[in-house]
């Protein structure tokens, strides 16, 4: 019984992420503000599963100690830039200045992959992140609120060097915490967002850059709080690490 | 327990990537990719170690661009002299594995007249395009409609798997970067 109980708990160290609850999402139709066709076309977003928290620095470090090629002193540095957990006092050790309740930030697109996948999940698309950022706390669309996007606006003006809050705000009508604050969060089709336009038909074969439909034009002008996330993630590489940059997992 | 003997199987599997030598951290071999290639061969993107490679990422059903994409890397090829052509070797992988099954591949291969061993034509599982393209710096997005957007770029890799340098001009020779080929080949 004890050998169970303890095998049971050497389980549960070896893989606390399991333990991650997830959110189910209906999906549907939404208006994005990034168009599908890059044009006006509302995104399809199928059912799916969201992380109802960030994932956390105590998380993560339980991650870095199963899977030692993410620690900070392992990790290649194409898959994560020398910042990478920089505020942690040691490769496998948190210290003061990484709370085990703040979420994890300092992480890279390939270490956020990794871990979302250790878990049996997957980072969360655009389109899913978008749409679970348009609850608030009693509506599954708010958008249209001036509310809304104050409240999204407001982080902003939040020093990017002040000490992140613990994880555990209030749930949105889904059932999701901290979506849209205290920190950003990687999606998995960042690399996708393209906001710099199709210059085909310029008609200077030098400028050719992407194949395929016309530019994209961004929607809703007015929730640019949205659109700065937009432009926030199409500017970063896979390897790059924030201070404000964290993330969570999906799944379907 | 599943999840045990799965996470055993992925560190063998990292310890195998590891057991061919130290590589240098920037390289985009540090990134585990599964390619098959247009005869079906499977073979592990690092297992291109050791010699210079011209990468790029493409889709074989692109009417635009792409074709384009791939005289790019043609005519580079043929800029270089017979010694230094044969010192490279050229792989495009598709972003759009789907639809480019080995078939496809193997038939836009023959309809361009892109031979092996010179040329892999290659596709991975979707997550792994992903990353692939993230190593690469290559942006991609698939459209309703089923075509893609996507960066158009030619990538040169050193021995190592290290990114020498990249060129967006497309449709025409960039003597630039060939010009960047042969010194790099010279110099290895």
């Amino acid at each position: 019984m004890l050998t169970r109980l303890a095998m049971a708990l050497g389980l549960m160290l070896a893989l606390p992420a399991a333990a991650a609850d997830y959110a189910a999402l209906p999906g549907g139709r939404f208006a994005s503000v990034l168009p599908a066709d890059g044009k006006a076309a509302p995104a399809q977003v199928a059912p799916f599963r969201l992380r109802t928290e960030p994932v956390t620095n105590a998380e993560f470090l339980a991650f870095v100690k199963t899977h030692p090629e993410w620690r900070r002193d392992h990790v290649a540095s194409i898959l994560a830039d020398a910042r990478y957990l920089s505020h942690w006092a040691g490769p496998a050790t948190l210290g003061g200045e990484a709370k085990p309740r703040q979420p994890v930030t300092r992480v890279s697109w390939f270490a956020a992959q990794a871990y979302c996948e250790s878990e049996g999940a997957r980072l969360p698309t655009w389109y899913e992140w978008e749409y679970a950022a348009a609850a608030d706390a009693t509506r599954h669309d708010a958008r249209s609120d001036p509310a809304w996007r104050e409240r999204l606006l407001a982080w902003y003006s939040r020093p990017s060097n002040a000490p992140l809050p613990d994880i555990g705000g209030a749930a949105n009508a889904y059932g999701v915490r901290d979506v849209t604050q205290p920190v950003w969060e990687w999606v998995d089709d960042f690399n996708a967002l393209l906001v710099a336009s199709d210059s085909r038909d310029q008609n200077d074969p030098d400028l050719l850059k992407f194949c395929g439909a016309g530019a994209v034009s961004l929607q809703q002008k007015e929730n640019y709080a949205v659109l700065m996330r937009i432009a926030m993630l199409s500017a970063l590489k896979a390897s790059d690490t924030t201070n404000n940059m964290g993330f969570r997992c999906a799944k379907p | 327990m599943k999840r045990l003997l799965l996470l055993f199987v992925l560190m063998l599997a990292f310890g195998a990537v590891h057991a061919a030598g130290p590589l240098p951290g920037d390289s985009v071999y540090n990134l585990k990719v599964q390619l098959t290639d247009q005869d079906g061969h499977r073979q592990l993107l690092s297992e291109r170690r050791g010699r210079p490679q011209l990468v790029t990422m493409f889709y074989g059903s692109c009417q635009m661009v792409c074709p384009m994409i791939i005289d790019s890397m043609r005519a580079t090829r043929k800029a270089l002299d017979p010694a230094e052509r044969a010192r490279i070797d050229l792989l495009a992988v598709s972003f759009d594995p789907a639809r480019d099954s080995v078939a496809a591949l193997r038939d836009y291969a023959a309809k361009r007249q892109l031979d092996a061993p010179a040329w892999t034509l290659a596709r991975a599982e979707p997550a792994e395009v992903r990353q692939l393209s993230g190593v690469l710096g290559l942006q991609y997005r698939q459209l309703p409609d089923g075509e893609f957007n996507h960066s158009s770029e030619l990538i040169l890799l050193d021995a190592d798997g290290r990114i020498v340098t990249r060129t967006s001009r497309i449709g025409r020779l960039d003597p630039a970067f060939v010009e960047a080929i042969k010194r790099h080949l010279g110099g290895t």
